[in-house]
């Protein structure tokens, strides 16, 4: 299936296997075209998961990845890209309803915007905080202080 | 006592608009409910009693576990995944084992993979306990909760004997297991279930013909197969509507593929085949423990695993059943003693995404049966 990808896009698409899992980097541009063909023709019917990982010291800077599952196969695929700081990229929630709250938390998380999103807000940290707190940048002791003392009335949460 | 200007509230003046309109009613649910098993915010879209819509708001619990996992070293971060289904810890436990493991080249002893199997199988039936005490209770059945909890005390008698602790365990450690078994382990787990098999059947007496029980849960949320795959769902809630997938016959791990075991699965979609569901589940469960102990080989439990764990720098994502749906970790190892990114895909979260569907048309009593169908954790779904 990934040969017949590779022979068809050529070098947007890197195909790749470690300890036994298939994964494949693909360039930003043709993300929503292969989501797409994995979810119709491939039967990837299940988003198991969608995440991201940030690598400070590159140019683009994280990693957005994708883990699908398809039931008529029984064959899970890990689909990745990587995008620049502040770049947004498009929402797969018209491809998979799952990916709905998956996405918010990446937003929640990393400050990666999907565009398309039916509802792009955090999830898990309230409305109003600032920083994504899964950034390497962010401290692990690292809060908004600002929303603490507002909130909550105290002069810090630690 | 009658004073009459303090009874004048009560006066029944004509209201200035009629008793009933078509208003749309927005009334808050939560976090401090006792029927949302936590601290869910459930914001419900009303018309009458009919609910039109859901959100649901969560993050409450939220404790940042995966950033946690990236400060710390493989073998620190294992006891923080016993803190997010804390009802289902040694699960928790086993998934994040088995993936540090894949990233390592390291595959833990047949001994200590039957006990895991053990181990897992008796938390599995701790948390169906826990789920259908609490579920009913949410109901409105009372005696279930003494029933369940009073046999889920065994369990946890086990796993004090076993390690030390009751709730959040960390029996499992990368490569095995820290301790061999007790003397008796098997015989007290084999015990177990001669006690627990008649146990079941007391639970489905109290309930699977019970007519409130029905009345409350049949055509009660539900979700067809197709929405189930679309939404993610995975777990009980999606062989209820038809699916017959589980992980453990589907992408086996540990060493279920030894064991003869059957999924069960319903048609409906419903509450009630959800709990069908449940309750075959924990019959399963009974034959795969019984075929562990009885097969449990001698050996070591534990594998040459080094005391500075630095898996080669890739990356692996694994999941397992775990008694809620598929309970996966996605590591990424950058060579070094700590992980460089930690994520959790917890089962409880994605299911909950398919709350306002089931619950649209439903009336408002019957929003707290479909939370307790669902069977989430929240300290699952904030992490």
């Amino acid at each position: 299936m990934i040969a017949k990808f590779k022979g068809t896009y050529g070098s947007g698409i890197e195909p790749l296997t470690y300890a036994g899992q298939n994964y494949m980097v693909v360039d930003r541009s043709m993300i929503p075209e292969i989501l797409q063909i994995l979810r119709n023709e491939e039967q990837f019917d299940y988003c198991v998961d969608i995440t991201a990982v940030h690598y400070p010291k590159r140019e683009k800077q994280f990693d957005v990845v994708w883990v699908l599952y398809s039931y008529s196969r029984n064959e899970r695929i890990r689909v990745k890209t990587q995008i620049l700081d502040g770049e947004s990229i498009p929402s797969s929630v018209p491809i998979w309803v799952a990916a709905n709250w998956l996405e918010r938390e990446v937003f929640d998380m990393f400050g990666i915007r999907f565009d398309g999103h039916p509802d792009m807000k955090r999830i898990l940290l309230p409305e109003g905080w600032k920083g994504y707190p899964l950034r390497k940048d962010y401290g692990i002791l690292q809060q908004d202080n600002e929303w603490v003392q507002i909130n909550l009335g105290i002069e810090s949460g630690q | 006592m009658t004073d009459s200007n303090t009874l004048s509230h009560l006066d029944l003046e004509t209201p200035e608009k009629p008793f009933l309109d078509a208003n749309e009613l927005v009334i808050n649910m939560g976090p401090q409910h006792p029927a949302t098993h936590g601290v869910l915010r459930v914001i419900l879209r009303l018309d009458g009693e009919k609910v039109l819509g859901l959100e649901c708001v969560i993050g409450y619990l939220h404790r940042g576990v995966e950033k946690i996992g990236e400060h710390r070293t493989y073998t620190m971060f294992n006891p923080y995944v016993d803190r997010m289904d804390y009802v289902a810890a040694v699960s928790n436990g086993l998934g994040y084992c088995e993936t540090v493991e894949k990233l390592l080249h390291v595959e833990a002893p047949p001994r200590a993979q039957y006990v895991r199997v053990i181990l897992t199988e008796l938390n599995r039936l701790a948390s169906h306990q826990l789920w259908l005490g609490t579920h009913a209770l949410d109901i409105g059945a009372i005696t279930p909760l003494f029933y369940t909890f009073r046999d889920r005390e065994e369990i946890l008698k086990i796993y004090e004997k076993y390690c030390g602790a009751r709730l959040t365990t960390h029996a499992f450690r990368i490569g095995g297991l820290q301790y061999e078994t007790y003397n008796g382990f098997e015989r007290e787990v084999k015990n177990f279930l001669s006690f627990f098999r008649p146990k079941i059947d007391e639970y489905e007496e109290l309930l699977t013909t019970n007519r409130i029980w029905v009345e409350r849960t049949k055509n009660v949320g539900i979700i067809s197969a197709k929405d189930c795959i679309a939404l993610g769902v995975t777990g009980p809630v999606l062989r209820a509507s038809g699916v017959k997938w589980d992980l453990r016959k589907a992408q086996p791990y540990a060493n279920y593929k030894n064991f003869d075991f059957d999924i069960p699965t319903c048609q409906n979609g419903d509450t009630y085949d959800r709990y069908l569901v449940r309750m075959a589940e924990m019959r399963q469960s009974v034959r795969i423990i019984e075929q562990a102990v009885e097969g449990l080989p001698e050996g070591p439990v534990m594998a040459k695993v080094p005391k500075v764990m630095k898996p080669p720098a890739g990356e692996i994502y694994h999941s397992i059943e775990a008694p809620k749906g598929e309970l996966g970790y996605f590591i990424v190892s950058d060579g070094s003693t700590q992980p460089y990114r930690v994520r959790v895909r917890p089962p409880s979260f994605v299911n909950l995404q398919a709350l306002d569907l089931m619950c649209r048309g439903q009336l408002v009593a019957d929003v707290i049966a479909v939370i307790g169908t669902l069977d989430i954790v929240l300290g699952e779904v904030d992490r």
